[in-house]
């Protein structure tokens, strides 16, 4: 049967047609009973791509790294039961990213669901909570429309997963084709255009500022490429420092001389004293999370704050702001940069110059400062490692997604990013095992550029098997371990907060990664000292196969600075390196700047 | 200044317009489990003719930005067409019906049937030992009947929980 016609279509050929409608060119799936019609009609055309991973949790962080390197909607594929609830992790950490993703999931036949049947599991259920929006198709006339309808909610808005799940009898009988419709939908209407009043009181709050700051965040990825170029013109504009989340690193470039680097728990000295110390803080696509805030009654204690989010629920959720402005990133920073050419105020140009001469004081200190032995065996520090991967991968289209722990913490440190979507981290969830997928996905959309994942010893091992996809599509991905033989972050914790009891944070019983390496075709590396580090990174970036690089780095090694959970950003903890740990600055200081 | 003083809490009726589809009341539900926000009442049926959209009303609690929350998150559901907070948004008028059963004999009846009739309650069932009672009004009336019937041998009840609607011209 090849003539796909709308009265004998099956709906898995339907369900590929509305598929390609909507631009889809590669799914990362894994098959299974209930979705064999849509393996079928999967060979049966070339139009879409399918990438094998080797187990479901890691064909939904293909899926992000792809979404996430590219601006697209990645697309999932996995079967009933056990292949839907593998996936529910990398669902929600595409939630808590806010990441477009659609997973298709199969289901038993409608007449068999709540039968308990074989691999049967109540998927709409478990991945309520875990999804932007899900669906059970429950009639075939509904299939297309559903597909078209899960992209477009997928995709707007704040971004996220949906899923569909489909039971084996709709994906076998016809299913009628229809295309996308052109109005817009029924109930869901996200709003992207900012109130023009809170935008020009926004311009009137950042224009009287004596100490302004703007944080910025996932959403200013999101908004896509031209919000990085309106973000650099916006800060020149006003002559604010910026300061990123995680998430939001490379939207405004790390080189240019107004970033501060990174925020928050393990951010630098001189944001998280600014932010501390600012009298107006402009957030933009960022959600004051735990870990950037810390103790909420002590965050920004004399600041007015200005919140743009495209999700209103964000929105005086964690910290009351003054000014909430509801709206797409993009389109609330071309208002902003409008209304602030339209507004003849002038800026207290003084004030400004104080500010920064106060923010260079703090940049001064160097807060993410090391000291590396270049003696013959010296041991390797991981921050080392990370900027000499940094220094010999400049010039080269460089992407970099990481597993969750110290070395992801000093990647968001040392790596700098000037461009967005090129750092993809699991931010929200902290899912370890994020990393070596992600790449996968990002290879598979970028196949020329350098694709490395900053790995941990431990995480690594969590999706390891994907070793196997990077071996059958050939995908060169470069896996960085920083091998500090702990859950370094775990044991760090220990350290500082447990007393040194290192209950379980050991990384017994290693495999030999190199020859892990070669067993899954690939090439293995190892550094085991400073003599050794250079040869390696050269050696691995002139590698077109994948590898594995296991730098032995120092164990003992803490990431900091470090602002303890529930401390205040003028509590933090800065390294071994600075004599004073707490940080210098007091309330009453501040007030008086 | 972050506002994380102790702020008062108030009470909620919100109404919720929903796509009349499976799953939607779970989602509403989960909704309030998932982050912790308090249930009071909830009910729900389909408000439409062509029975496509059903109206939810959720009584809550909380503060005012915990309530501006419940609205926020609720808004952001794909099915969901409006939200409308009853309570601020000018007056309205909540009702709720119960079923009543009073089992009691001897002089008991003839005081219970006077109560019945001051709060309008209409017998809708009756046998020599008991009666079942009907009776709509705001959730306070309710309950003060309740606490009225307890002595006098109330049995069992069962309640709708809130429906409302704004007063007026107003519409959700
Ligand atoms: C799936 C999952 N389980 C547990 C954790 C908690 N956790 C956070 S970091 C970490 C240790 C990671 O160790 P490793 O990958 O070696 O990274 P390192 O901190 O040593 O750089 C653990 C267990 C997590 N984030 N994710
Ligand atoms: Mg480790």
């Amino acid at each position: 049967m090849n003539a796909v016609n709308n009265s004998v279509a099956s709906g898995a050929e339907t369900l590929l047609r509305a598929l390609k409608a909507q631009g889809v060119e590669v799914i990362f799936g894994y098959p299974g009973g209930a979705v064999l019609p849509i393996y079928d009609a999967l060979f049966q055309q070339n139009a879409i791509r399918h990438i094998l991973v080797r187990h479901e949790q890691a064909a939904v962080h293909a899926a992000e790294g792809y979404a996430r390197s590219t601006g697209k909607v990645g697309v999932v594929l996995v079967t009933s039961g056990p292949g839907a609830t593998n996936a529910v992790t990398g669902l929600v950490d595409a939630l808590m990213d806010s990441i477009p993703v659609v997973c298709l999931t199969g289901q038993v036949p409608t007449h068999l669901i709540g039968n308990d049947a074989f691999q049967e599991a109540d998927t709409t259920g478990i991945t309520r909570q875990a999804t932007k929006h899900n669906y059970l198709v429950k009639r075939s006339d509904d299939l297309a429309r559903i597909v078209h309808e899960a992209f477009h909610v997928a995709r707007t808005g704040r971004p996220g997963p949906v899923l569909i799940d489909l039971p084996k009898d709709i994906l076998i009988n016809p299913a009628p084709y229809t295309e996308a419709p052109d109005g817009p939908h029924r109930s869901y209407r996200p709003r992207t255009e900012p109130d023009l009043s809170h935008v020009a009181a926004a311009v009137k709050l950042l224009k009287g500022a004596r100490r302004p700051i703007i944080y910025t965040g996932g959403g200013l990825i999101n908004a896509g490429p031209e919000s990085a170029e309106l973000i650099v013109a916006f800060a020149k504009l006003t002559g604010a420092p910026v300061t990123s989340t995680l998430m939001g690193l490379g939207a405004f470039p790390a080189s240019n001389s107004a970033f501060l680097g990174m925020l928050g728990m393990h951010g630098t000295y001189e944001a998280n004293l600014a932010m501390h110390g600012c009298d107006v803080m402009l957030n933009i696509g960022a959600r004051f999370d735990d870990r950037v805030t810390g103790r909420l009654n002590a965050f920004a204690p004399h600041s007015k704050k200005i919140h743009i989010d495209i999700d209103p629920s964000n929105i005086n959720k964690n910290v009351v702001v003054d000014i909430a402005i509801a709206a797409d990133a993009t389109e609330a920073l071309r208002a902003l940069i409008a209304a602030w050419k339209q507004d003849d105020a002038r800026q207290d140009s003084a004030a400004l110059a104080e500010w920064w001469r106060m923010i260079e004081t703090w940049r001064e200190k160097d807060s993410l400062r090391f000291t590396q032995s270049f003696e013959t065996g010296a041991i390797i520090k991981p921050q080392h490692a990370i900027r000499r991967l940094w220094e010999k991968t400049q010039g080269r289209e460089t992407y970099v997604t990481t597993e969750v722990g110290q070395h992801q913490m000093w990647a968001a440190q040392h790596f700098r990013f000037d461009k967005p979507n090129r750092w993809m981290t699991s931010g929200g969830l902290g899912t370890m095992g994020y990393g070596l997928p992600a790449a996968m996905g990002v290879q598979i959309a970028h196949p020329d550029a350098l694709v490395i994942d900053i790995a941990g010893e431990a995480s690594i091992l969590m999706n390891i098997q994907e070793m196997g996809t990077l071996a059958q599509y050939r995908l060169p991905v470069k896996i960085f371990i920083l091998n500090n033989e702990y859950m370094g972050m775990v044991r760090q914790w220990q350290e500082l907060l447990h007393g040194g009891r290192y209950s379980e944070s050991y990384s017994a019983a290693l495999p030999d990664f190199v020859r892990l390496a070669e067993s899954f075709h690939a090439v293995g590396l190892r550094a085991e000292s400073i003599d050794d580090l250079d040869r390696v990174i050269d050696e691995m970036l002139a590698t077109d196969r994948p590898v594995i690089a296991d730098i032995h780095v120092d164990r003992a090694e803490n990431c900091f600075p470090m602002i303890p959970s529930g401390a205040a950003h003028n509590e933090m903890i800065l390294g071994p390196e600075h004599e004073a740990s707490a940080a210098g600055i007091t309330d009453e200081g501040l007030v008086l700047v | 200044m972050n506002a994380i003083v102790q702020e008062p809490m108030r009470a909620a009726t919100i109404s919720v317009l929903v796509e009349n589809e499976s799953g939607v009341l779970a989602r509403v539900i989960g909704l309030f489990s998932g982050r912790g926000y308090n249930i009071d009442s909830l009910t729900v049926a389909p408000v439409e003719d062509d029975r496509r959209k059903s109206r939810i009303t959720v009584v809550t609690s909380g503060t005012e930005l915990v309530i501006q929350q419940i609205k926020a998150q609720l808004d952001r559901l794909v099915p969901v067409y409006r939200v409308s907070d009853l309570s601020a948004e000018g007056p309205h008028i909540a009702r709720e019906l119960a079923l009543i059963k009073v089992i009691c004999g001897g002089e008991k009846r003839l005081e219970t049937l006077r109560l019945a009739d001051a709060f309008r309650a209409r017998v809708i069932d009756a046998t020599t030992e008991s009666f079942v009672f009907e009776l709509t009004g705001a959730t306070d009336k309710l309950d003060a009947f309740l606490e009225l019937m307890r002595p006098l041998g109330l049995a069992e009840v069962s309640r709708t929980g809130v429906a409302a609607i704004a007063r007026g011209t107003r519409t959700i």
